[in-house]
């Protein structure tokens, strides 16, 4: 067993590597004919763009990613500079009909995206070539080894129960060498992802196939993403269902979060495609789908007919009235720790992290700060913009639309969710992002604290104060300080993963929906002493 | 200001100190040899299998002593003079106190075997235990085989932690059955069988006879006493039970027995000072409890109840109906009420045994054989809900009665599968009754 488990682990890593590798392969070039075709198709109206871009990539020399990367934006620039130097002059000329025109001829977009574009039709060599091949050596490999080394866990871990021996012993799982590795390349994979999309082209070739399959069109990065996401969870739910096999809340859990990764985020977005209409993700709430009410998504939406409707009423009724009302039926762990991606990828991949998550009062006042700063943040952003959207005016509140998106963009949407909140699992947990920064979250929260059936229930006077539940929360709620006193978890950021209960040894916690009524219950003394006593205390 | 000193920073000592400060402005001072702060010792087993960080078992962070005004003093009590209400310590330093409790806990006992202070032969009580442990048996190279003696429930976490290093363990157990000596003989045997599944060398009917050194003065075997059998190994661990820590005590004008002996007020023999938790042991026992109760949530009672009366509210120490729980290995336990061992049981204690076929869950409900009125309920495998068995003691409901009710008792977690209805089957057929599982929620039940 212990050779089959390194055999995977040996798997894993050539996999790893060979996917790794294949960025620095490949040579990148285009003829001048397609350079021209090209700037005809994205329509840019810039006179030296072409041969900037002609001069730039239709070489003789084999150009790699990196190097065409800066050529390309180098002549994104140098086309930019040249009508910027133009401005400058017919400003100085005070030549204002002149200045007025050059602004057309410029080229707006990020540098990496326009390179990107360029890169996903400039590209040849082996990873192209043998898409299907390639596939099987960094995919498929890396599935293989991953289960060798999953799977004998079914023997290796004996009987059905809670096995989280030698977790604060390992390197990978208590902030050792290994945990920082790990760091460093899903921090890297997501800088690049987010904001050097054109460095990791390669990979889209791998995809370019199943992608055509599905949608019909060639893989984006997103793509790559979206399908790097599902095969991760499932994967890694492999290893939830051997972990809590005993468990069956775990294991229904588990299904739940993978059936609505594959099929509504990435299944459903895709065939929609394929099928001419906007591709979307029914079940991606707004706030935490944040440009859900762009003007760009808006519009797209309203003009993809009654299906566009459709989507645009759902995501609202879904807002406002679908989460609220199944909160307070179930608790936020309907959504959380059931349904959303984050939390699934969270509950799969972030699983052996879990432990990690700061429990201290100080790491709570902050989350407090953060996590609802944030959907004010959202909030304001949204309203900014379809206030301007809908008065035409560029600004609201002394607010620019623009610069209000493109901050929260970059700053929550891609830096708080993906680069800390995912790269950061092997040293804060694995629901950073969940914890302090998602606006869904936080408008769930309050629903759940305010105004829902949901509690984990402490069984009488049976806690010993052990600290498992504290433990291996993953959103840092100090469980034990409640269950000690004999006082239920209402806790506005409890995902109901149920992991207390389950690793609790002496049958303490249980997640529940009742009556509103004695939800919330301090007690000064225990179930289990003098009946005078605690009618004297606790009724006080 | 009266100043409140209190020895032992356990869940007694620490209990008590935080509802007096609910309660009053009294000065308050723990004083412990063992640690800085306070930290479960349930958890300890958890620290060596590497499930938790010792941090982990700290209930409080270290500023909620400072902002509770709960000073902390480190120091080894060595003789506790009551004329000049004074400790003086190890160091020699001193502390006079107005009110002085004694929340010392326990020690593991020894019984005089030869060969049991060698190095290498431990207890696992408190946290010096857990770092002899993690020197004694860091891995299987160093510790190539451990022997536990005494089946109890510290002598199974202690198998477990081995177990959990991969050190191979043999488990001595004086009895016929793993804790018959408390548990009836079904779940005692399923006990034992699911020891075993975990590849514990589990010896039944066995003792100790002696210990045996190697030339450094350390373990290298044990001999049996039935068979003469030498078992080589690097480690013993002695765990057969444990006796209130009060050798300081015995030197005071302070009354002991076996622990400090206190009355129902908690009182000891000398006014102004009090014993509560393990070390405490009452005159006369409280109905069916033991006169001394090492359990976690009496000295957790005991300390709540002294409480009321530091600040002036006397009372009694009356703790309500008994419950307990444990885990055994991958087996949860929880007791409710009474329900005997085969040594212990009155005549008119009948019990209804039900066990699942997977052998890891099995219910034990003892009624009395003529009234038909539930005295207590062991449940392994399955979570049943203390707030449910304490409202059916108190309200004396006959076994009837809770049979048909045991849904509303479960507290498993959501969606897993239910035994009550094979529960109710079988104890029908068994006692020729016709109940009727019923589906009503233990809270409109009792509402």
């Amino acid at each position: 067993m212990k050779i089959i488990k390194h055999t995977g682990l040996v798997l894993f890593i050539i996999a790893l590597t060979i996917f790794t590798g294949t960025l620095f392969t490949g040579s990148f070039g285009l003829t001048k004919a397609e350079v021209e075709e090209y700037v005809t198709a994205q329509g840019y109206k810039s006179e030296v763009i072409t041969e900037a871009l002609e001069k730039a990539v239709s070489t003789e020399k084999e150009l790699s990613i990196f190097e065409f990367s800066n050529r390309v934006r180098d002549a994104y620039q140098a086309s930019n500079d040249h009508y910027d130097n133009l401005i400058a002059k017919y400003d100085a000329e005070k030549n204002w009909d002149k200045k007025g025109e050059q602004y057309q001829y410029k080229i707006y977009g990020k540098p990496h995206t326009l390179s990107y574009n360029l890169a996903k039709n400039a590209g040849s060599g082996y990873v192209k070539e043998n898409a299907g091949l390639m596939w099987w050596l960094t995919f498929g490999l890396g599935i293989i080894g991953a289960l060798l080394f999953i799977l004998p866990n079914f023997i290796l871990l004996g009987a059905p129960g809670i096995k989280n021996d030698g977790v604060f012993h390992k390197a990978a799982t208590n902030r050792g060498w290994i945990a920082w590795l790990v760091l460093f390349y899903l921090v890297t994979f997501y800088l690049l992802l987010y904001f050097k999309a054109d460095y990791v082209v390669n990979w889209t070739y791998i995809l370019d196939p199943i992608s055509e399959f599905l949608n019909g069109g060639k893989a984006s990065q997103w793509f790559v993403y979206g399908f790097l996401y599902c095969t991760i969870m499932t994967v890694m739910a492999v290893r939830m269902f051997i972990k809590y096999r005993h468990n069956k809340y775990q294991i229904l859990r588990t299904t739940s979060v993978l059936f609505f990764q594959i099929v509504f985020a990435f299944l459903i977005p895709e065939i929609m495609t394929s099928l001419n209409m906007p591709g979307y993700d029914f079940k991606n709430a707004f706030p935490l789908d944040y440009d859900f009410f762009f003007e760009w998504n808006i519009e797209k939406l309203t003009e993809s007919g009654a299906v566009g409707l459709f989507i645009l009423v759902w995501g609202t009724i879904l807002t406002l009235v679908i989460v609220p009302l199944m909160v307070y039926f179930f608790g936020k762990r309907w959504y959380c720790s059931w349904v959303c991606g984050c939390g699934g990828l969270a509950e799969t991949l972030g699983d052996p992290y879990r432990q990690l998550s700061d429990k201290s009062l100080k790491s709570w006042k902050l989350e407090r700060w953060v996590i609802h700063s944030v959907l004010v943040f959202s909030v304001l952003m949204t309203v900014v913009t379809l206030y301007c959207y809908f008065s035409g005016a560029e600004s609201f509140l002394g607010i620019h639309s623009q610069w209000i998106k493109d901050t929260y963009s970059f700053l929550i949407g891609a830096w708080f969710a993906g680069v800390i909140g995912t790269g950061f699992y092997p040293i804060f947990g694995n629901r950073v992002w969940c914890r302090f920064g998602c606006p869904l979250a936080a408008y769930l929260g309050l629903v759940q604290r305010f105004k829902s059936r949901f509690r984990i229930s402490t069984n009488g006077g049976q806690c010993i104060s052990c600290g498992n539940c504290s433990t291996y929360c993953e959103m840092g709620i100090d469980v034990r300080a409640y269950a000690q006193k004999g006082e239920n978890i209402v806790r506005s950021s409890c995902v109901g993963c149920g992991v207390c209960s389950a690793v609790c040894p002496r049958g303490v916690l249980k997640l529940e929906n009742d009556s509103m009524d004695g939800r919330i219950n301090p007690t000064e003394v225990l179930l289990g002493n003098d009946v005078n006593l605690l009618d004297l205390l606790n009724k006080k | 200001m009266e100043h409140i000193v209190i020895i032992g920073n356990g869940i007694s000592g620490v209990t008590l100190a935080r509802h007096i400060r609910k309660n009053s402005n009294k000065k308050i001072t723990i004083v412990s040899a063992e640690t800085d702060y306070f930290f479960s010792r349930t958890a300890l087993m958890y620290v060596y299998m590497g499930h938790m960080k010792f941090e982990h078992t700290q209930p409080y962070e270290n500023w909620f002593w400072e902002k509770n005004r709960i000073e902390l003093k480190k120091g080894f009590v060595q003789t506790i003079e009551t004329h000049s209400k004074t400790l003086h310590f190890a160091k020699g330093d001193t502390l006079q106190y107005d009110k002085l409790i004694l929340a010392t806990g326990s020690k593991p006992n020894k019984f005089g075997w030869p060969g049991q202070d060698l190095d290498g032969v431990q207890g696992l009580y408190n946290k010096q235990d857990l770092d002899t442990l993690e020197q004694n048996a860091p891995n299987n190279k160093v510790c190539n085989r451990a022997v536990i003696v005494g089946g109890g429930l510290i002598g199974i976490e202690f198998a477990e932690m081995l177990v959990s290093r991969k050190i191979p363990v043999t488990f001595l157990v004086r009895e016929s059955s793993f804790w018959n000596g408390v548990l009836p003989e079904g779940e005692s045997e399923m006990i034992s069988r699911h020891i075993k599944t975990h590849h514990i060398d589990l010896r039944l009917s066995t003792n100790l006879k002696e210990i045996k050194a190697d030339e450094n003065g350390r373990v290298k075997s044990i001999i049996i006493e039935e068979t003469g059998e030498e078992i080589n190994c690097n480690v013993v661990g002695l765990t057969a039970g444990v006796t209130p820590n009060i050798d300081f005590i015995k030197k005071s004008n302070i009354e002991t027995d076996k622990g400090v002996l206190v009355n129902r007020k908690l009182e000891t023999s000398v006014p102004d000072v009090y014993a509560i938790g393990d070390c405490a042991q009452q005159r006369e026992a409280i109905g069916n409890r033991r006169p001394i109760e090492a359990v976690w949530y009496t000295g957790r009672m005991m300390g709540e109840t002294l409480a009321q009366t530091i600040c002036g509210n006397p009372m009694e120490y009356n703790p309500g109906h008994w419950f307990n729980s444990a885990k055994f290995m991958d087996i949860e336990y929880q007791t409710y009420g009474w329900v005997f061992g085969e040594r212990n049981r009155p005549d008119y204690e009948k019990h209804f045994h039900w066990i699942h076929k997977d052998d890891n869950k099995c219910i034990t409900i003892a009624y009395h054989k003529d009234t038909k009125l539930f005295l207590g309920i062991n449940t392994f495998g399955i979570r049943m809900r203390h707030e449910f068995f304490d409202n059916v003691l108190t309200k004396k409901w006959t076994v009837d009665k809770v049979i048909e009710h045991l849904s509303a008792a479960n507290f498993d977690p959501e969606f897993y599968k239910l035994h009550e209805k094979d529960i109710v089957t079988q104890f029908n057929s068994e006692t020729g009754s016709t109940i009727l599982l019923s589906k009503k929620s233990w809270r409109k039940i009792f509402a």
